[in-house]
This record gives structure tokens, sequence and C-alpha cells, in this order.
């Protein structure tokens, strides 16, 4: 069960076993539990020092609560997350307090991230003042050069959120992720509330940061696109699960699960000669509940290339190459290897 | 990357050269527009000036009789004596003089009052809203069996059990407006809460103490600047109120419901003892509720143009 589902060539820093998070529904005047949403239902990955995971899916596959639970922002009902040699599933609130410098998030929305009544010095601070026992000088030196290594100019440190643009917000939120020297960091749609000709300058300032401070990325977004530009690997996820991760070049050569290939065929073309030949998998139908998801493959209400053995059992995970693997009955591999699909 | 530098500069350059001073000035200008409000802070420094410069001010002191000038009418009336402006009372004690340093008491009663219920409601408020559950479930219900009854009536409960005087009223009537604090400070916490800038400081590993006072409270004051404005005024009512009834400063003090209980004999037999405390309350109150009226409106983000 806990078997690495496609491991990276070096030694993994953020590894996730069987994640699960599930929120229970409550009814009835004494507010029994009644159900579950499955948000995220049996997630496997690795994630190697230096390395950039995307995660993109479409909205409320359970990208999001992936990544807020790898933080324990969200409490998991099952599975591990470990990130480097420690243990944060497990980790009492104290011990998790000295362990939040080497993970950090950035935010999707730069304007909800950031407190209003709190000067870019003091925001930046925050976690200098929590975990650091610096002078007021050390502290205000070390905000300007974070400052600086976001491309804010040090004039701005006195002023309020408000006071900024979009890209500017998330260049303080960034500097704030920074500013403990974090190993790992969360980016949770950190260009999907910004200008198109922001998301360029963000982004590249993430690759920059990362070049510079040897940062490992969990990247999440539905912008394939913008994935494919920055993630070395890719991890696509459907109601809970990932239904494949591979190395990015590999994943857009050669989609092997039929969501992927779904998913990927309606990313535009530059080139209007492709794009005018580029033949577009519609998938009918809505996504199916988390709170009752489908028995067999989730995907098997929606997959175009459904058979009759994906409604009643759910595909194990397969490795099919090095980093790489995908939860499908109609790819056969090697090895099969662990399932992601538990439910 | 250094382009990038610099068109940010630019575009923040445009932006105001500072946000605090910038901040109040905005709220100045959504102020000064409710006319009302404006008459109604001018109304209020008068007082305020009044009750801490009254030994000053006032033509005597509040307890000095005149035993020859009983019940004199007001100085404009026919058989008046000049040297009493709004008249004398039923012992001859001059009414401007007493209303003069009765403001003072109207005044200490609204900001002990207020300071009392917001740092009661607050703390209550941020701890219901926060660790929500068990707690919150035993605060929350504490209030609403506050609130369930009658406010002066409970007030007038408190004050026979603590037993009758200034103090002990203000005490009685800060618990009885407790519950409307705390409901609101519970309310504005709850939204507050799950909020990306309160989770991001938790990401930065801040302690639960910091993120109650630090990160959520100083964005959930707004509302509560507005309703310690408005009961200030009703704790000045309440307290004249109970003061009527005898259960608040007791005689002589020059308090405001205490003045127009020792006149109700004689509502028909002399106008001006009655009418003239009933006017100070009245002004202070309306003048207080327009101010907190004007402070709703400049901090109601949902009421201001973009």
């Amino acid at each position: 069960m806990a078997e690495p589902s496609a491991a990276p060539a070096a030694a993994p820093l953020v590894s996730v076993r069987d994640l699960k998070v599930h929120f229970p529904i409550l009814s009835g005047v004494f507010r029994r539990r009644t159900g579950a949403v499955r948000a995220v239902d049996g997630v496997s990955f690795d994630i190697a020092a230096g390395e950039t995971l995307g995660l993109v899916g479409e909205s409320g596959c359970g990208k999001s609560t992936t990544g807020r639970a790898m933080l324990r922002l969200v409490e998991p009902t099952a599975g591990t997350v470990r990130i480097g040699d420690d243990d944060i599933t497990t980790a009492p609130p104290g011990h998790l307090r000295r362990l939040r410098p080497a993970m950090q998030m950035v935010f999707q929305d730069p304007q909800a991230s950031l407190n209003p009544r709190m000067t870019v010095m003091d925001i930046i601070a925050e976690p200098l003042d929590e975990h650091t026992r610096l002078s007021r000088a050390e502290k205000r030196d070390k905000v300007l050069d974070l400052m600086d290594a976001v491309g804010l100019s040090a004039d701005f440190a006195g002023r309020y959120p408000h006071a900024f643009s979009g890209g500017q917000r998330q260049r303080i939120g960034i500097a704030r992720a920074l500013a403990l020297n974090p190993r790992f960091i969360v980016c949770d749609e950190p260009i999907a509330a910004l200008d198109v000709s922001i998301q360029a300058q963000v982004v590249n300032l993430l690759e920059d940061l990362q070049a510079r401070f040897g940062l490992t990325y969990l990247f999440i977004s539905h912008d394939l696109s913008m994935v494919r530009h920055i993630a070395d690997r890719v991890a696509v996820m459907y109601l809970g699960h990932i239904v494949e991760i591979a190395p990015r070049d590999d994943l857009f050569a050669a989609p092997l699960h039929p969501y992927t290939e779904a998913l990927l065929s309606a990313v535009p073309e530059h080139d209007p000669a492709a794009e005018a030949t580029r033949q577009r998998i519609i998938l009918t139908g809505d996504v199916p509940s988390p709170a009752r998801p489908p028995a067999g493959c989730a995907f098997s209400t929606r997959c175009p290339k459904v058979q009759p053995v994906c409604r009643t059992t759910a595909p194990a995970t397969v490795v099919t190459a090095p980093g790489r693997a995908v939860a499908c009955h109609l790819v056969a591999g090697p090895a099969a290897a662990g399932s992601v699909g538990a439910s | 990357m250094t382009d990038v530098t610099r068109t940010d500069t630019v575009a923040a350059a445009k932006v105001q050269t500072d946000a605090r001073p910038g901040r109040l000035r905005e709220f100045w200008s959504y102020f000064s527009e409710n006319r009302g409000a404006v008459i109604g802070l001018v109304v209020f420094g008068l007082l305020v000036v009044v009750a801490v410069f009254a030994p000053l001010v006032a033509p005597f002191h509040p307890n000095e009789q005149f035993r020859d000038h009983l019940l004199s009418p007001p100085a404009w009336a026919e058989g008046a004596d000049t040297r009493f402006l709004l008249g004398t009372d039923a012992v001859g004690r001059d009414i401007l003089s007493r209303l003069i340093f009765g403001a003072r008491y109207s005044l200490f009663i609204g900001v002990v009052v207020v300071s009392i219920s917001l740092i009661g409601g607050i703390v209550l408020g941020l701890v219901a809203g926060f660790f929500r559950g068990w707690v919150d479930t035993a605060i929350m219900r504490v209030m609403d069996v506050l609130l369930a009854f009658p406010s002066l009536l409970l007030a007038l409960v408190l004050v026979a059990v603590l037993g009758p005087g200034l103090v002990n009223a203000m005490i009685a009537i800060a618990l009885v407006a407790q519950p409307h604090y705390v409901r609101l400070t519970r309310a504005a916490v709850m939204a507050e809460r799950n909020r990306d800038y309160v989770t991001s400081a938790r990401v930065a590993g801040a302690s639960r103490l910091r993120l109650m006072f630090v990160t959520i409270l100083p964005n959930c004051m707004a509302p509560l600047i507005v309703q310690a404005a408005l009961s200030f005024s009703n704790a000045i009512l309440d307290a004249a109120a109970l003061g009527f009834l005898g259960m608040g400063a007791q005689p002589p003090t020059p308090e405001w419901g205490t003045m127009l209980a020792e006149a109700r004999e004689f509502i028909l037999s002399a106008w001006w003892v009655v009418t003239f405390p009933g006017l100070a309350i009245l002004i202070t109150v309306l003048a207080i509720n327009l101010i907190g009226d004007g402070l709703r409106d400049a901090l109601d983000p949902k009421l201001r143009r973009s």
C-alpha cells in the first residue's frame, strides 16, 4: 500500500504516503456524522530536493487541500507526510511550530493573505519575530535583504498592503515565505489571481529564487502551460486521487491516463496551424461529488474509454517507467506497486 | 528583472505616499460628510470641556443652598433672580451649576461602563469565536440568558443585590451591555479567522495568543468602535434611569437622573426643575448617537464609494 508510487532519482526531501483528508458531514439534531467528503483520498508522491512538482487538476479535485494538509493547516485523516527527517503528520503542536521554518506557503490571493493592518516590514518580519531572536536592526536588515531579493524597493517597507498592486503583493507574500530560509514551499495557485502580464514575472521570480536558495516547490495550478514552464514533474489529480504522475516532458508528449489526455487536449496551441488541427476531447457530465465517489475508478463515470472492470474495481497505480506512474486499467506496466484508489 | 523592479516602483509611487495619515484623512472626509455627526461631535466636545473645567465654568458650588431663593424660576421668567440663569431647585441650589457638575458624572459613567463592557466583550468574544466548540457554546448560552432579561430590569436586580450607589450602578449597566459586545466580537472573529492572512500567520508559526490579539483583533475593531459610541449614550440613559428610581447615585450628588427624581413632585408647579436635567440628558444622548451613526457610516466599507 505504502510503496513509493514514482520515486525520483535523488533521495526525496518530501514524501507523502497514502494521505487522506475526509471532512465529516454532520446532520440531524444531534450533529451526528452521516458521511464524509473525501477531498483527498489516498495520495502518495515524493518530491526530490530542488525539484518542482506541479500538481494539476480541475477545481475541487483536492489540489489545495493536499497542499494544506502537507503543512498541517488542515488536519489529515490518515497517511504520513515527511519533510526531511521530520514526520509532519504526528508532530505535537509545540514541535510543529518549531518545524514551521522548514516549510512555508505562497497563497493564491495576495490581497487576502496579507494582514491589512500591518506594514510590509511587519508582515515580512512576522516569521522572524516568532522563530528568531534578532535585534531590531538585524531584523530590519534581513527584511530589506528579502525585499531586495524579490524585487521590491526598500522605500516600501513602511507601507500597508492596500497601497500595492497584485504582483507587488505577491512579491511581499513570497518574501515572507522566504524569511526563515525554508527548504520546501507550497505554492497554492500563486499566479491564478494575477494579471496575465504579471504572471510570467512572478513565475520567473520563483524560478530565480529556487536556483538561488535551493528551494523545493509543490506548485499547485490549473494553468497547464504555466506548469509546463516551471515544473520538473507533474502530478494530475482527479476527485481526490492522483491519476498520473510523470516527468514533465513525458507527460506532455505522451499522456497515459485518459483524464490526462482530455486535460492536455484543452490547452490551446500557440501555432495557428497546429491549433486548427487540435483534437479536443470533450468530457461529458459533471465531476461526481466527493461525498459519494463512484465505485471502482473515480473517473469511470466520464471516461471515454471506460471498460466494465473500471466500474467495479479501483485501478492499481502502475509504475511504467522510472519516475512515472499511472492508475488506469488500460495501462499495463512492468510492475504493479500499491493502489491509489483505495476507496 | 531590473526592468520589472523599476515599473513596480513607478506604480507604487503613484499611490499614497504614506498609508497611516492617508487612512485618517480618508476617515475624516467620510465622517465630515455627515452634518449631523459633526454637530454631535461639536456638542460632545463642548460637553467634555464644560465637564473638565466645571469648577471654573459653574457660577456656584453645586451643593450651595440659597434659602431665600427656593424654586426661583429661570432668568428670563417673571420674578426671577438673574444670578440663577436656569433657576433654583426646591432647596435653593443653582440648577445650572448642578447640571455642569452633573456632566462630569455622566461622562464618567459612560467611559467606565464602555471600558468594562468593551474589554470583557473583546476577551470573551475572541475566545468564543477563535476556539469554537464547547467554550463557544458555554459563553454564548450565558450571554443569551443575560439578553433574555429586559436590560433595565436586570440592572435593577443587580443593583438591588449589590446595594444602591453609583459604582454598583455602573457595574450593573456594564454587565447588562456585555452580551452585545461579545456577540459582535465573536461574529467578527469568526468571519476573520478563516481568512488567508490568518492562515499565513499560522504558517509563520504564530502562537494562539498572537493570532488572537495581534492578527485578528485589529481587523475586528470597526464594528466595536461603533457599538462603543452608541452604548456610551445608552449607559448615560440607564444610569439616569437608575438614578431616577433611587438605585443609582444618591442625593445630594448632582447626577442628572437623581436630579430628575428629586424634582418629580414639582413637575406641575415648577417646570424648570424637571425640564433642564431632562434636556441635558436628551442633548447629550442625541449628540453621542449622531456621532455613532457618523462613525458607522464612515467605518462601514459597504457604504463607501470606492
